[in-house]
């Protein structure tokens, strides 16, 4: 063959000069990688369907990358679903301003709109200390209690509704320093503190889930490499004669690889599909809690583009562990 | 059909004109000691051209097959240099293996055949390694088959074959790459006397267009029969090289006597 590593064999032929005298019929260099390309296609359905032939071993393998997989993308996707949720109360997060007792009516009306001129501020309601009683009546079920008493106990409130896009967790934070400085104002309350416990825990239970896809990723990785292992034990004896007639280690890998690769994308689209349908078994139970709670949230599912990135992900894993594999033992099966 | 490829010479190309100047083996005192302390070949000396065809012989265990691994690279000499078509073995990097094997036909005793797949593409195994197009493959595969007699059953499983015809397999395996060099193990190790004869023709006729063929094989009546160069190794050494037959009961006896000395 006068393959582009002979034609190399045969310039060093000049130091050792007949390497390339067992060197006959010619193969062009386009056909050779035409071959090479077949050969892959060829290997890669091969490998396919020798993992079909044995269904239930193989679905063994492919099962327990998906559930390697489910357990961290299932945390992913609930915790982008808190996210979710959190953004959607933080965006109608109210702000309630407190205004002294004896401050007179033309102040707070000063204050409501020199309030309206902000930009982080879209709507200013104001409550006199009468209709937060009302509505304290109507709500609270303590109607009688409240008659009991000799005067109204509240204070003057003004209700601030922050604009949507301004309505960041730093943002509220500024607006309510501001708010303070202003001598009428006893206290701003602005239910900050869940937003920002809310935000530490996402944090956690980010790296929580990094540190569980990694560790089941590692997972993953050993299971596929074990698994080849075990294809390379049965076939020994194959590639024994195919190191004898003059097969590379490339050729001799590649089966393997493509065999990883399988049980990455196998288990990766199994993992798709029991995320899906773990969706839409708690679809119905989530939105029906939203609507005990006057919203319309409804659960998400693993976006088109996460799910092809968690089976490409996969795939490359199991690529990976075949790769391990291979090289610890296929460089021990020699002829000998 | 006609198993063309093989009716010229093997040994043209850019690098003829140094053909002949060179032996197709080489063994320049070598000596094969294995780590058990178990030494296999001592110093043996010999060279092989290129066409030639040589017997291999000596009693189990004189060190038959590890001169054949030493040609195939399968083991290194402990001592000394192997050179095949000019190329020092002890020089030839892990790499450069593969592509040293590709041109160096072997046949088992054992057959070493796949039963998990066809007898067509256990015949193709080295045409496929070698990178080559389909319909070429088919073509060689097939004319390699026809040399051999068993065109007509490329589709079967070889386990379906009698040990004549898996070890007819085997032969076109290693025929199919049309290498210059075949070497083989015993390759009428377990066959009767009328299908060794026919084997032993088939590599007479590769030998007829130019292949250089050494054959390892205690079968001495065959050997006697056929007069052609006989190599006898005896305790790892080399008792008798020449021409004649006739003289393997006296390099026998030689290698008995050598025995006897030490």
């Amino acid at each position: 063959m006068l393959t582009p590593k002979n034609t190399r064999q045969g310039q060093r032929a000049r130091v050792a000069p007949a390497k390339g005298g067992a060197s006959h019929s010619k193969t062009g260099r386009a056909d050779r990688f035409k071959a090479w390309l077949l050969h892959h296609q060829i290997t890669a359905v091969e490998s396919l369907i020798r993992l079909l032939i044995t269904p239930v071993q193989s679905l063994m393998t492919w099962l327990v990358v998906a559930i390697a997989l489910v357990l961290p993308t299932s945390l992913y996707v609930g915790l982008e679903n808190v996210k979710h949720l959190g953004s959607n109360v933080e965006n109608t997060g109210q702000m309630s301003v407190f205004i002294h007792k004896r401050a007179r009516p033309e102040a707070i009306e000063k204050l409501s709109k020199r309030l309206l001129t902000k930009s982080e501020v879209a709507r200013v309601e104001l409550m006199t200390p009468a209709a937060a009683l009302d509505e304290f009546r109507q709500h609270s079920g303590f109607g009688n209690i409240l008659d009991s008493l000799d005067n109204n106990p509240l204070p003057t409130v003004l209700l601030i509704d922050p604009a949507l896009e301004r309505a960041d967790h730093e943002t509220l934070a500024r607006l309510q320093k501001a708010i303070l400085e202003d001598p009428i104002v006893e206290e701003v309350s602005v239910d900050l503190k869940w937003v920002e416990r809310l935000n530490q825990m996402m944090v956690f239970a980010q790296r929580l889930v990094l540190a569980l896809g990694a560790l089941l990723a590692l997972g993953v990785l050993l299971v596929i490499g074990n698994t080849i292992r075990l294809a390379i034990e049965s076939r020994r004896d194959e590639i024994l004669v195919v190191k004898l007639v003059g097969g590379t280690n490339a050729f001799v890998r590649r089966p393997f690889l493509y065999t990883g690769i399988w049980y990455g994308l196998g288990g990766g689209c199994l993992a798709a599909l029991i995320l899906a349908a773990g969706e839409a078994w708690l679809a119905g139970p989530v939105s029906a809690l939203a609507e005990l709670y006057q919203s319309n949230f409804e659960l998400q599912g693993l976006s088109w583009d996460a799910s092809i990135l968690m089976i490409l992900t996969a795939s490359g894993v199991g690529l990976m562990g075949a790769w391990l594999a291979v090289g610890r033992h296929l460089g021990q099966i020699e002829p000998k | 059909m006609t198993f063309s490829p093989l009716k010229r010479p093997r040994l043209s190309g850019p690098c003829s004109t140094t053909e002949n100047n060179h032996p197709m083996i080489r063994f320049d005192n070598v000596s094969k000691r294995y780590e058990t302390g178990y030494e296999a070949l001592s110093r043996v000396n010999f060279d092989i051209s290129p066409g030639e065809f040589v017997f291999l012989t000596g009693h189990s265990g004189a060190g038959k097959s590890t001169l054949l691994k030493l040609i195939m690279h399968m083991e290194k000499p402990s001592h000394g240099q192997v050179f095949v078509n000019a190329q020092n073995l002890n020089r030839l990097k892990q790499s450069q293996v593969p592509h040293f094997r590709r041109n160096v036909g072997v046949v088992f005793q054992n057959h070493q055949l796949l039963f998990d797949r066809s007898v067509f593409d256990n015949v193709a195994l080295p045409l496929i390694i070698a990178g080559h197009q389909h319909t070429e493959l088919a073509r060689r595969v097939r004319a390699a088959l026809d040399k051999v007699g068993l065109l007509g059953k490329e589709h079967l499983n070889p386990i379906m074959l009698s040990g004549g015809e898996q070890q007819r397999v085997g032969i076109a395996r290693a025929v199919v790459n049309k290498p210059a060099l075949l070497l083989a193990d015993e390759p009428t190790g377990n066959l009767d006397p009328a299908l060794s004869a026919e084997i032993m023709e088939l590599f007479h006729q590769f030998n007829g267009v130019g292949v250089t063929v050494l054959i390892a094989t205690h079968d001495l009546p065959l050997v006697e029969r056929l007069q052609k160069r006989v190599l006898t190794l005896g305790e790892g050494q080399l008792i008798h090289d020449g021409p004649k037959g006739a003289t393997i009961a006296n390099a026998g006896m030689t290698g008995e006597q050598i025995l006897a000395d030490s």
